[in-house]
């Protein structure tokens, strides 16, 4: 019955994981997702069993976003105070942006000039307390207010994966759709390009989402665009295909 | 307990749906069910219809009730109007209000909640057709759908509930077993420790027989631990194979 059982594993197979499974891993510390108990390490969550120097993690498949110093993310302005904005993140957390924070000198009230509720942000993550309260800030060289595009949402989870190793899947959605794409560590894509694009690194995006468990994504996604690209038709491409139509 | 009007258990010490005494009703888990739900699973347990759905963790509302220094988490069982063959009044009663509450506790137990402060995680069960041991399954199907919400916990939670009918200990009692039994043992164990986060009894047990149900359903808890085990699993490698 168990999935996992039934095939030869393989020299790189991840192994999947769940809440209290016993991950085998005495001699290493316990890194995310994990915890000790009687000298064993167990899973705390549903995920990919994965192991880097000598810690032992859990990369989860799914859950919410939770801020870290230094994540550039894309928000949403929810509230306006006479020296900050209210910004919303995507975490369970509401992270205010005061205006010493933003590029521009802002008089007291005035606010609502430069962001007004409902004007999307890329800011950075610039502080999390051990209560989790956040602060964002406007003070570095990515951040910016962002005009025009569209934003689209997926699990954050599924960040690392649209971003690939190095960024190669996002530069080569970027490259194959002629598009603008900034991905935010909490799961919100911003795009920006022809509307035929835009719509073709959505399909590939939603693709990432539906297999980023699986291996050889890249080549996949290759595949896909090129294929929506009129590339050449491959028999092995029909399913995607298929996954495209349903999408 | 209603009076006693009918046999309970053949000569042969089966019982009335055909089962043994130690033997569970079929159980189906399904996780993932729900499009809008951070996390969810559905339950078919004999004739009890279960979907539990998890969102969070997330801001906690009112603000007065928001914590520092943990998770706040708060199940809400409901039974559906249709579960049951005579009209349920709909809304919170005091038994399902009850339910809410042991459930909330025992969840809260294996839930990592010091890693999120000042939020919620909120926990949606509705049963949608009930036939006795609906905590029980309720709290299975609650404890799946939080490990697909990917939530940190210790350990999943399995229940299962243990009784007496006609003298005898029975695993995993039926509505009429429930209604003309002797007694009722439901009960939810944290697999990896054995530890019990939920027991209540309805009835009378003689000391020995009370440690017989227990056993019986910690024994059963574990095969319904399996269940939830490859429910997750398939969720993500459906039809056996690992990987492509």
């Amino acid at each position: 019955m168990i999935a996992m059982n039934d095939s030869k594993p393989r020299e790189n197979t991840r192994e999947l994981v769940i809440p209290g499974e016993i991950l085998n891993a005495r001699h290493l510390k316990t890194g995310i997702n994990t915890y000790r108990a009687n000298g064993e390490v167990y899973s705390a969550v549903l995920g990919f069993k994965n192991i880097r120097a000598d810690y032992i993690n859990v990369i989860p498949l799914s859950g919410r976003y939770f801020p870290q110093v230094d994540d550039l993310v894309i928000g949403c302005v929810i509230s306006l105070g006479p020296t900050t904005w209210l910004i919303d993140i995507n975490s369970p957390y509401p992270a205010p942006l005061h205006v010493n924070e933003v590029p521009w000198r802002v008089d007291f009230g005035d606010t609502a000039s430069y962001l007004d509720i409902g004007d999307a942000v890329l800011v950075r993550v610039s502080s999390v307390d051990e209560i989790k309260k956040i602060q964002v800030s406007m003070k570095s060289p990515q951040t910016r207010k962002l005009f025009g595009g569209h934003i689209f949402e997926i699990s954050p989870s599924k960040v690392p994966r649209v971003i690939g190793k190095n960024g190669s899947m996002i530069n080569l959605i970027k490259t194959s759709t002629n598009t603008k794409m900034f991905v935010g560590q909490n799961g919100r894509i911003w795009l920006d390009g022809e509307t035929e694009g835009i719509l073709k690194a959505i399909r590939a995006i939603k693709l990432i989402e539906k297999y980023s468990h699986k291996y050889g994504l890249t080549d996949r996604i290759a595949r896909f665009l090129s294929e929506e690209n009129g590339g050449l038709k491959k028999e092995e491409n029909e399913e995607e295909i298929k996954d495209a139509e349903i999408l | 307990m209603e009076e006693k009007n009918t046999m309970l258990l053949t000569e042969d010490k089966k019982r009335l749906d055909g089962r043994e005494l130690n033997e569970l009703r079929p159980i189906k888990i399904e996780a993932g069910v729900l499009k809008q739900a951070d996390g969810s699973a559905s339950l078919i347990w004999g004739k009890n219809k279960i979907l539990a759905a998890v969102y969070g963790p997330r801001e906690a509302h009112p603000r007065h009730l928001q914590d520092p220094t943990k998770a706040l988490v708060r199940c809400r069982y409901n039974m559906a109007s249709f579960s049951v063959s005579e009209r349920k009044r709909p809304g919170p009663d005091r038994r399902s209000i009850e339910i809410s509450k042991v459930l909330s506790e025992a969840l809260e137990s294996v839930i990592l909640t010091h890693q999120f402060p000042r939020t919620a995680i909120d926990i949606f069960v509705e049963v949608l057709e009930a036939e006795a041991g609906t905590r029980c399954a309720a709290l299975t199907a609650a404890s799946v759908a939080l490990a697909d919400a990917g939530i940190p916990m210790t350990d999943l939670i399995a229940a299962c509930a243990a009784g007496k009918i006609d003298g005898e200990i029975a695993l995993d009692l039926t509505k009429i077993e429930d209604n003309q039994g002797e007694a009722d043992l439901p009960l939810a164990i944290v697999p990896r420790t054995k530890e019990i986060v939920l027991l209540q009894m309805d009835g009378n047990f003689t000391p020995q027989e009370f440690k017989k149900a227990r056993d019986m359903a910690v024994e059963a808890c574990m095969k319904i631990y399996q269940l939830q085990r490859n429910a997750l699993k398939e969720r993500y490698f459906a039809g056996g194979g690992i990987d492509e």
